[in-house]
């Protein structure tokens, strides 16, 4: 199987774009400028069945689409670098390995959408990524590849790098926004979508690192190549980081659709130690998998069907020695840490979980903690305002799912809830962690 | 037009009406606790969580708009229990002091945990006790009753356009902070108070100064007086359950006599003398300007009668401090007229009068604690309650209000004419100068049906009008045929719009009313909750009633004014006047 995203990752200098040009670069640009509308270009990637690799698994074509017939102007196209899932460095990865590409799949965007300015919004960590790119696109610029009148035409196309502080719901698109403008990184209400008014009110295109560096290759080979790889429901490759008890941990591309199995057995060169227990797909914000699962097909569309998602790319594989408690326990630590505090249920409702999960863990969990947790989580799923406070519920609902008789071993049956007490309320009102 | 179905039932709205909106429409009430009538909501508290047919996750409905065909459903299981399960999450990060706590029967959070029957929080409280806020005169923040609804992030930032209060942190440890800074002092804050009027819970609220009042009026040795600004009036009777625009005046009058005030008097007779004074100083900057040629005068001229104005103008825009009248507000005006020519009427030393103040405002509080407010030789002005202290002193004396009866001000300083009553009202102070103003200048009644004008009046953010003076007096022949253009800004954003308009160039005005709150006084952030456009409406209505209700409706015709000009002030910006009734101001810029 041939790679797409990390075709070049390896084999060419990332910091000489005559090798990237080497290996057909920038041709799909090329021949989109020359010879394809604006529209071709929107029917192929709808077409390629594409969907956005940074989580949600939105169709590409009909963002695309979206954006072209935003009214306003000027339009503006943001390339989502901000990879803050825990355990998920793909986007790193692809950025240091082949800058060239997702540069050239942010023009072919701004060719289709009718944009002419661009931002890479990078998390501030990634200072390798950010030199390579800044570099990538001063040679461009140089060669007539970005900048003014690309290829002679009378496209332009700029574009800049905006780094990030470090807050994980900048990852969300509409927290993206606000921090991109130099507002409280926090999401904003939806609609208006991004594609409508997005950056500065604009109509505003996001994608992930890795959707653009899907483009070229698509425009280049066409939709039918696309589609023979991956599944018919998801075609195209996913990269993958994996890691945790696993003897090859890294960075693997395969084809969309194949299994957590296939992934620990013939990728990882199976478990280090111990006994597979469990792995989570898609990073902290990620379903928990039983053995259960391990057949289970890894793409959008049929892990849907299960109940699960397939998330932003990480697989953290876990053996039998990790308690369920104290994993979980470590995942609400993260949310309370990174939820920006907006809306009520995920910022209180973080911090409950995380001491319950604690009290779990010490095995002093109220009588009827279990089903208190898989209320809230239900709830946060239901309530919360960004799609980030939605996802807190995953983690918890699938371990609940699966490990629900080894959670339930941290319960004390005997212990209640105490009434608040006339004498002293304020000792209820001690930091209990 | 759009049909929908809230529960089952059909209602025709029409398009960008939000579900809250609809529900409303057919009598359903959706709980809200970060929704603010007019403005953006932030979508942040979730309470408002309806289930949409067709749509898995529960939409908040104070932002969510309606679409064809849409089915909502306002009340299902998991509505509810998304709702009591939002309830307990916040009651878990909440004191539990409602006994003891400023809102103690008048909090939403409390009354919505009363009405979905939480009997129990199956979440331990969590968080650590912070400090009070206690840094200014007016207004006293409680962060551990603070549930981040961000109600006041949004008046503060989108209305008064001050940008004080912002979230600071994040996730859990999220606080709503003066930004950078711990307390109000430090940072910018302009007292308005308007957070305080629309806090749902105790979080932040006006300082209680009513015990300290108690001690004066028990003390023996003291005479204590108090005086009531126009717009409590038509707001008080909301804190007894009355209607908003219910007029009170004589109620409260019985009221503060049986609380034992020794004299009742009213702030309406400094706004009679501030027109006087205000009045008298427009024109001789006019003559300046026009006959003297002089460049140096500074117009438009400003009202100076908002402290909350006042200390914005000083933070943000110093350079216009020439511009601002030099008048005290009437507030400070009775305090240092109380204790000087009333003093020597009554033969009692300044020391031993206490002069007490009944404002809508936290402001005031601010503002009678300022350097400058003790021309008198002691503290003008002693204690400011705001109109929802009152309404809590006149409780706990055990007092019946409403079935009170009417009763009469004290003369001579409960003495006033309509055109006091008018600036309780965004637009009332311009309209009592020019009754005034263009009476002196043509001797002849202001030409405007009922001395009232209309351009002016009403809730527009920004208000002008134009006025040609015609058939002037021998004195006052420069301006003949002279255009005098004004104009009235109420809200902080508003007064933002307005300069920044005649800072570019595109606006030129003579004169300009500014009111720090919504509405004016009546909308002033010490008044009942909760204040919407309504309320604003039903209060403005009020106090034109009892304006037009009155013999004397033009300020210079108030017996009382004369009477104190004859005896004791001479005439307006004479030597007495500047030294008592007029301030100056600071730039408060430079430490920003």
């Amino acid at each position: 199987m041939s790679r797409i995203v990390l075709e070049n990752c390896g084999k060419i200098n990332p910091e000489d774009i005559e090798e990237y040009i080497g290996a057909d670069g920038y041709e799909a640009l090329g021949i989109a400028l020359e010879k394809k509308t604006p529209e071709d270009i929107i029917k192929i990637v709808k077409d390629s069945k594409l969907v956005g690799r940074g989580g949600a698994g939105f169709p590409t074509g009909l963002k695309w689409s979206f954006a072209r017939a935003a009214k306003e102007s000027p339009k503006y196209i943001i390339c989502n670098a901000d990879e803050g899932e825990p355990g998920t460095f793909k986007d790193r990865l692809i950025m240091e390995g082949d800058p060239h590409k997702i540069l050239e799949g942010m023009a072919l965007c701004g060719y289709a959408i009718g944009a002419n300015t661009a931002y890479i919004y990078i998390r501030g960590e990634y200072q390798l990524s950010i030199q390579r790119l800044t570099k990538a696109i001063k040679d461009a610029e140089k060669l007539g590849l970005l900048g003014k009148n690309i290829f002679d035409t009378d496209f332009d196309f700029n574009v800049k790098i905006k780094i990030g502080a470090g807050s994980y719901v900048c990852g969300e698109e509409t927290a993206l926004l606000n921090s991109m403008e130099g507002l409280r990184g926090e999401p904003r209400l939806k609609p208006p979508f991004p594609a409508e008014s997005g950056f500065l009110s604009k109509p505003t295109n996001v994608n992930n690192v890795e959707t653009f560096a899907n483009i070229a290759p698509i425009i280049l080979n066409g939709f039918e190549w696309f589609k023979k790889i991956g599944t018919e429901s998801t075609p195209g490759t996913k990269v993958y980081t994996i890691l945790g008890h696993i003897k090859r941990p890294g960075l693997i591309e395969v084809p969309m659709g194949i299994t957590l199995r296939e992934i620990i057995y013939d990728y990882a060169g199976g478990m280090s130690s111990g006994k597979f227990k469990m792995a989570q797909i898609g990073g902290t914000a990620g379903d928990i998998f039983s053995s259960k699962l391990l057949d289970a097909p890894l793409e959008y569309q049929e892990l849907q069907k299960l109940g699960h998602n397939l998330g932003s790319g990480a697989i953290l594989i876990m053996n039998d020695i990790i308690s369920i408690a104290d994993f979980l326990t470590c995942c609400m630590k993260f949310f309370v840490h990174e939820s920006c505090g907006k809306c009520s249920v995920c910022r209180i409702g973080t911090k409950q979980m995380y001491n319950a999960f604690k009290r779990l863990k010490k095995k002093e969990a109220y009588f009827d903690e279990l089903k208190t947790i898989k209320e809230l989580a239900e709830k946060l799923k239901l309530t919360a305002f960004c799609p980030m406070g939605q996802s807190v519920a995953s983690p918890v609902l699938s371990a609940l799912k699966y490990f629900g008789e080894e959670l339930a071993r941290g319960v004390n049956p005997d212990k209640k809830h105490e009434p608040i007490t006339r004498e002293n309320p304020i000792i209820r009102r001690q930091k209990i962690c | 037009m759009l049909n929908i179905t809230v529960n089952n039932t059909q209602v025709e709205v029409s398009e960008d009406t939000t579900i809250l909106d609809a529900a409303k429409k057919i009598g359903i009430k959706i709980p809200t606790l970060c929704y603010l009538d007019g403005l953006q909501s932030p979508g942040s508290c979730r309470m408002c969580i309806v289930e949409v047919e067709g749509i898995k996750a529960l939409q908040p409905s104070c932002v969510t708009k309606v679409s064809e065909g849409m089915k909502i459903y306002t009340n299902t299981k998991k509505v509810r229990d998304a709702r009591k399960i939002i309830l307990e999450l916040l009651l878990s990060d909440h004191p539990w002091e409602c006994n003891t706590c400023d809102r103690n029967q008048s909090c939403e959070l409390q009354k919505l945990a009363d009405e979905y029957g939480i009997k129990e929080v199956r979440f331990p409280p969590v968080r650590e006790r912070m400090p009070l806020d206690e840094s200014t005169p007016g207004i006293i923040r409680d962060p551990n009753k603070c549930i981040l609804c961000r109600r006041c992030v949004s008046v503060c930032h989108e209305v008064q356009g001050v940008d004080t209060l912002a979230p600071r942190a994040r996730g859990f440890d999220t606080i709503i902070a003066p930004g950078q800074f711990d307390t109000l002092a430090e940072a910018v804050c302009v007292q308005c108070g308007q957070c305080a009027a629309v806090c749902p819970v105790g979080a932040i609220s006006e300082k209680d100064d009513i015990d300290r009042v108690w001690e004066a009026i028990d003390d023996p040795n003291k005479f204590v007086v108090v005086q009531t600004a126009p717009a409590i009036r038509a707001a008080l009777g909301e804190c007894f359950d009355l209607e908003p625009g219910t007029l009170i005046k004589g109620k409260m009058t019985a009221a503060l006599k049986r609380l034992g005030f020794d004299k009742v008097f009213d702030t309406n007779f400094t706004a009679d003398l501030t027109i006087m004074e205000e009045g008298t100083e427009l024109l001789t900057r006019l003559k300046k300007a026009l006959v003297d040629k002089d460049k140096n005068v500074a117009l438009p001229m400003f009202t100076s009668c908002s402290p909350g104005w006042i200390n914005y103008m000083e933070s943000f825009y110093p350079e216009l401090i020439p511009n601002v009248s030099t008048c005290k507000s009437p507030q400070q005006m009775f305090g240092a007229v109380a204790k000087t020519y009333y003093a020597d009427k009554i033969s009692k030393k300044k020391e031993d009068i206490v002069v007490v103040s009944i404002m809508p405002c936290t402001a005031k509080k601010f503002e009678c604690n300022r350097d400058e407010m003790n021309d008198s030789g002691v503290k003008d002005v002693d204690y400011v309650l705001t109109t929802r202290e009152l309404g809590k002193f006149i409780k706990q004396a055990g007092i019946d209000f409403v079935n009170l009866p009417d009763e009469e001000m004290d003369a001579p300083l409960g003495i006033s004419t309509g055109a006091a009553d008018i600036f309780a009202n965004t637009g009332g102070v311009m309209e009592a100068a020019l009754r005034t103003a263009y009476e002196i200048v043509t001797g002849k009644e202001l030409p405007f049906k009922g001395l009232r004008i209309a351009p002016v009046e009403g809730l527009k953010g920004v208000k002008e009008a134009s006025l040609k003076i015609e058939g002037t007096t021998k004195d006052w022949r420069f301006l003949e045929g002279v255009t005098l253009n004004v104009a009235v800004a109420h809200g902080l954003g508003n007064a933002k719009k307005l300069i920044e308009s005649i800072k570019s160039g595109k606006k030129s005005y003579h004169f300009i009313e500014i009111m720090a709150c919504p509405g004016g006084c009546i909308g002033g952030g010490g008044q009942p909750r909760m204040t919407t456009d309504e309320v604003r409406q039903a209060r403005i209505n009020a106090i034109y009633k009892e304006d037009e209700g009155r013999k004397l409706r033009k300020s210079h015709e108030n017996p009382a004014i004369k009477q104190i000009y004859e005896e004791f002030l001479e005439k307006p910006l004479g030597g007495k006047s500047h030294h008592l009734l007029h301030t100056t101001y600071t730039n408060k810029k430079e430490g920003i």
